[in-house]
């Protein structure tokens, strides 16, 4: 093996660079497209497919903070509840004096920040494992919501500016909620691939003590990682108070296991350190169509649990095994 | 005597969850306003032993570092089983009972063979798994409800009181603590689910039976959820598919297990500890009740303790000098 | 070679890790009663074929005979079944285990089915014995025992098995002189006992100690096999790395620079009871070695001054102002310029399944980033310029970093540092386990570094580096300076006696 002379160090071909997950991910897309097509044609149907991207950009905006956190090797088990409370308190501050409208989106947002922080304070910092901070994060953003709205589903309207963020179609009938997720989608793949921090975030989920003794400040890292896993959380709990114009109790709880689900089956691994936002991208969309289909053929919800089940175990079997321990 | 020194050291967790539980049941019972009758007392149990038994389960296969996110579906599934086979004649109840005990062991068995020989990530392969176990809880009870010719009494023997008011369900308990986790612990087996847990490649160069040792704590977790899942079935006299049920039973005993000194990263704790984390766990919700507090607030309450205890774990970084030793 | 016939032999054995051949019809025979010697530069093959022995991978062509039948081993169970039990570089003990654990791992003493606790015990203390490790309680629990005393355990674990064939492969690499002393007594009375040992060492004297017999492996061929004492050290090593073989460390400068401020300052460095009041001064341009049997305080020394611990105590100075170093990441900040190559390139000093070009780029990505964007044209000719410069053996910079042999992932890890432009540099023993011509590359650039301003402090377990490379050795014993060496005064018998605070004159510490 001889070094390379020549700056032949040019960016590797596009076959090379995608991820092999990913694809494996569009191409079960594909299947259950045409699976699906054979029930209905209207499976194919260009309103059908929009819509499905449309529902699948909420779940897309929660996968993508799950995404952050997995790669750096942990887990948010606190999305459900942070979730509700992006919807719940931006909704509440809307009707909150003449400026509500105004900064309610921002003030969502930021409550899903400060869980977040509790969530990195409890990882980064106290080391507690973050299957355990997450679920008591989750737990004590239940405890809030249910202070908060009195135990009541709660009153209080989405703003106009969350339902034009969820429902509008401004642009040529694309959804605004497609728009949302796509602009935040290439800010995380930007952020993932082309900085430092994404360096680093691929860095810590592969091995940490290395990171650190490298010089890079793991603990702040992570920190800002369940910051964004936070924010992304309240943001999808917004764009779904607005698309229902009003937030409701327990509205996250759907949305943990497919946002995990979804960047796993998208080719990342679970223990951190490798995966790619294309993948999750596909992931998101092999979820949110599974589930639709499963719905549309009308099969009771017994028979919708197991197939869905069955189809992320058949799709893990394919592309998500682990190495064997003798070579 | 340097053993019960080692003795200690070994044990720890364990006994950290002990004198947790103490105290929780301490303040429960002196402040509850029936006060430390047996009724009392073996209201709690009954409940405590649901959640003690979830957690059992969790324990096992957390031993091997892995996580299982089915456990609390395996306990619906085994009680909508019993609901519908625990039947009067003395046949039907042991069919019915034996039947559940097998479900459940056939789930974790599915669990097992999917990590093992699918060499699928743990945490993902139960989350599928348990869609498919609750799939098939709500097939067999899309509504609430029992047998016709249920065998109501034979529950009663599980739930009410001994001698000397000493609840049946800790009786019950001490029996499967005694059956299943006292000889496992033990044996060769066990001692290689530790080992997996510790240092999964060392474990396979010593030669240790890696594979059979994951499979067997796949297998009990499953056995011992369903066994949570009878005893359900004995409190409630009903079968369920609740789906909450599910989640917080699953949530609770990571809660349990983390509570109970068991590492969850694998290799250390005991199914012990973990009856004591559940037991404590459990006593603090029902201190809320007992202190009156709102229920408006519980919930609340119930979070900020939870992340309080896991938290004071933390407090050993306090006397960390090598800052290298924080990371894995 | 004798009359006595081989208890174990290879034949034709290959083995291919995707385009690689890591063994090629590679041939051995072992006889009872001999210790045998394998020799070779990491990926040479040498672990390659332990493992293949060992049953913990199996071989893609030829056949293995075991007292003259022809065997195949399904697992390491299957291996120890036959009789050969292995000590592997990588411990194969459990850390939350207790020792006797450890050592009845395979197999315990049962009674009813449930582990006999009592005779677990019994048998495990008379392997410890065997070991010559009495003095370990066999319920302390493995984690808590320093890296040299598992690997006693870690031999008493294959001695309690009462193998035939027993291999050793680099099984001292973390002892102290005077265990290894020990170990080595215990493997000849083992010979003498009739076991046929394989032992792979990169450490000369030790071979030269105990084998019987030697095989040279290179490129995963046998290139050579003989009785030992039938070859020079000169011969051995150009067998090994099949080129001529002349002097392996580079010139020191005649006389260094005077009168500048140093540019690194220790005074009364205590942290922890590990290190008690050290203080040292390195100039630019100077190579200071820390010498001393293992774990006297040198690994702490520089992790402290990189900033990996807390609650030091002491001064330091860089460039002549005193600072507070808290963390690595201000260690490595331009205000210090310091870079640590750690102890374990596997896990401190590369993340394995990331790219060699990420790996490469990781400790200097201020410099190919613009407000945390990376500059991708930046990062390829970085990678480029370290690639070239430290001739780092790679097929493309995509591939991951695990795939490159010992060598050559010791150098991405220096080269990260590299990036970084250093001034001073800090190595943990960044020679254990390479091959010879690594080495001799490493030591070059060391002296290219310092003549070119840097400041050097270099700890080795090697006592020929210490005296090859180094301006000055400071010998540690027990957290303190024990002595301090200068130039000529840099020894065998010095560095040995002030390592085993043997007081040999009256220097003063610095």
């Amino acid at each position: 093996m001889t070094s390379q002379n020549a700056p032949t160090a040019a960016a590797p071909s596009l076959l090379q660079r995608l991820d092999k997950a990913a694809l494996a991910a569009f191409a079960c897309v594909i299947v259950l497209l045409l699976a699906g097509s054979l029930y209905s044609s209207s499976f194919l149907s260009p309103e059908y497919l929009l819509q499905q991207l449309k529902v699948a950009s909420f779940l897309g905006v929660v996968a993508t903070g799950m995404m952050i956190v997995i790669l750096l090797g942990q887990i948010d088990l606190s999305a459900p509840w942070v979730i509700a409370v992006g919807g719940m308190m931006s909704a509440s501050a809307a009707a909150f004096g003449p400026f509500g409208p105004w900064i309610n989106i921002p003030f969502g947002i930021g409550c899903g920040v400060a869980l977040g922080l509790v969530n990195g304070v409890g990882v980064a910092y106290l080391r507690i494992p973050s299957m355990i901070v997450t679920l008591a994060v989750n737990a004590v953003a239940q405890g809030l919501m249910v202070v908060h709205t009195g135990g009541f589903s709660p009153q209080d309207s989405a703003s106009p500016a969350m339902r034009f963020l969820a429902t509008g179609e401004p642009v040529f009938g694309v959804p605004n909620a497609l728009i949302v997720w796509g602009i935040v989608g290439l800010g995380a793949w930007f952020l993932l691939k082309r900085t430092t921090f994404g360096r680093a975030v691929y860095a810590i989920g592969n091995r940490e003590r290395a990171a650190y003794l490298s010089g890079v400040d793991t603990q702040k890292v992570t920190l800002i990682a369940f910051a964004l896993s936070g924010a992304l959380s309240a943001f999808g709990g917004i764009l779904l108070a607005g698309y229902a114009s009003k937030a409701a109790q327990a509205m996250g709880d759907p949305y943990l296991l497919p946002a995990i689900a979804s960047v796993v089956l998208g080719g990342a691994s679970i223990l951190g350190g490798r995966g790619t936002y294309l993948g999750t991208v596909a992931g998101v969309i092999l979820v949110t169509l599974l589930q639709s289909i499963l719905s549309v053929m009308q099969i009771p919800e017994a028979g919708r649990q197991i197939a869905y089940g069955l189809v992320i175990l058949a799709m893990l079997l394919v592309y998500g095994r682990g190495d064997r321990l003798r070579t | 005597m340097r053993d019960w020194r080692f003795w200690l050291a070994e044990n720890r967790g364990t006994l950290v969850a002990l004198a947790i539980f103490l105290v929780m049941f301490t303040i429960y019972v002196s402040n509850h306003p029936a006060g430390f009758t047996a009724n009392v007392v073996n209201t709690a149990a009954n409940k405590g032993v649901l959640l003690a038994l979830v957690a059992m389960a969790q324990t096992m296969v957390v031993l091997t570092s892995g996580i299982d996110l089915s456990v609390g579906t395996i306990f619906v599934l085994c009680n909508c089983v019993a609901s519908h086979l625990l039947l009067v004649s003395p046949l039907g109840t042991i069919f019915g009972l034996l039947v559940t005990l097998a479900v459940g062991a056939l789930c974790g068995a599915i669990n097992g063979v999917l990590v093992i020989f699918g060499r699928l990530q743990p945490i993902v392969a139960t989350i599928a798994t348990g869609a498919v176990y609750y799939g098939l809880a709500l097939w067999l009870r899309p509504d609430p409800g029992v047998a016709d010719d249920f065998n109501g009494d034979f529950c009663d023997l599980f739930t009410g009181k001994l001698a000397f008011g000493v609840p049946a369900s800790l009786v019950a308990l001490t029996g499967v603590v005694l059956i299943v986790w006292a000889p496992f612990s033990r044996s060769a087996l066990g001692r290689a689910a530790y080992a997996v847990g510790s240092s999964e490649l060392s474990a396979y160069m010593s030669g240790a039976p890696v594979k059979a040792a994951k499979f067997s704590v796949y297998v009990l977790a499953g056995l011992l959820a369903g066994i949570g899942g009878l005893y359900l079935t004995f409190l409630t006299q009903s079968g369920e598919a609740s789906s909450a049920n599910a989640s917080s039973y699953t949530l609770f005993s990571i809660a349990s297990v983390v509570l109970g000194g068991v590492s969850l990263f694998g290799g250390s704790g005991s199914a012990i500890g973990a009856i004591f984390g559940a037991l404590a766990f459990r006593a603090i919700g029902d201190l809320l009740f007992v202190f009156n507090i709102e229920p408006l607030w519980q919930p609340l309450f119930q979070g900020v303790v939870l992340l309080a205890s896991v938290s004071i774990g933390a407090a050993r970084l306090v006397g960390v000098r090598n800052r290298l030793e924080l990371f894995g | 070679m004798h009359a006595a016939s081989p208890l174990f032999a290879m034949e034709g054995v290959s083995k291919f890790y995707g385009g690689v051949r890591a063994l090629e019809k590679a041939d051995l025979v072992v006889l009872p009663g001999r210790v045998h010697a394998i020799l070779g530069e990491n990926g040479a093959g040498k672990s390659t074929l332990i493992k293949i022995m060992a049953g913990v991978v199996a071989p893609d062509e030829g056949r293995m005979t075991l007292s003259g039948e022809t065997v195949a081993f399904a697992s390491p169970v299957a291996a120890q079944a036959a009789g050969i039990s292995c000590i592997f570089q990588e411990l194969s003990l459990i850390p939350d285990l207790s020792v006797a654990d450890n050592i009845l791992i395979n197999a315990p003493p049962t009674r009813l089915g449930l582990i006999d606790r009592a005779r677990q015990r019994e048998l495990a203390e008379a392997a410890l014995a065997k070991a010559g490790a009495s003095d370990i309680h066999p319920r302390t629990p493995v984690k808590d025992l320093p890296l040299s005393r598992r690997q006693l355990v870690e031999i008493a674990k294959a001695l309690a098995r009462e193998p035939r064939i027993l291999i050793l492969d680099e099984a001292t690499s973390a002892l102290a002189a005077a265990d290894v002393a020990q170990v080595l007594n215990l493997l000849g009375r083992l010979r003498d006992e009739g076991l046929a040992l394989l032992y792979i060492s990169h450490r000369m004297h030790e071979i030269a100690e105990i084998a019987d017999d030697c095989t040279i492996f290179r490129n995963g061929r046998n290139v050579a096999s003989f009785k030992a004492g039938d070859k020079n050290d000169d011969e051995i090593v150009e067998l090994m790395i099949g080129r001529e073989y002349h002097s392996v460390f580079p010139p020191k400068p005649a006389s260094r620079p005077d009168g500048e401020r140093p540019a690194l300052e220790v005074k009364d460095l205590a942290w922890n009871n590990r290190l008690k009041g050290i203080s040292l001064t390195v100039g630019a341009g100077e190579i200071v070695g820390l010498g001393g049997l293992d774990g006297q305080g040198q690994r702490d020394l520089l992790l402290a001054l990189f900033g990996a611990l807390r609650g030091v105590a002491g001064e330091i100075r860089v460039g002549g102002e005193a600072v507070n170093v808290t963390s690595p990441r201000r260690a490595k900040s331009a205000a210090f310029g310091m870079a640590l190559i750690p102890e374990d390139r596997k896990t401190e000093g590369l993340m394995l399944p990331m790219s060699i070009g990420d790996n490469l780029t990781f400790a200097a990505l201020d410099r190919v980033s613009r407000s945390g964007v990376l500059d991708a044209r930046a990062e390829r000719a970085m990678i480029e310029r370290s690639v070239q410069s430290l001739s780092i053996k790679i097929s493309r910079a995509e591939a991951p970093v695990a795939s490159l042999s010992g060598g050559n992932q010791q150098k991405v890890v220096i080269g990260k540092w590299l990036a970084a432009g250093p001034r001073i540099i800090l190595l943990n023993d960044p020679t254990r386990g390479i091959d010879v011509g690594t080495k001799q590359e490493i030591y070059g650039l060391l002296r290219r570094l310092a003549d070119s301003g840097a400041a050097i402090v270099f700890y080795s377990t090697d006592y020929a580096e210490l005296i090859g490379c180094c301006d000055r050795v400071l010998v540690l014993y027990d957290g303190a300076v024990k002595r301090v060496l200068i130039g000529d005064e840099i020894t065998e018998k010095a560095l040995i006696a002030s390592a085993l605070n043997l007081g040999v004159g009256t220097e003063a510490v610095e």
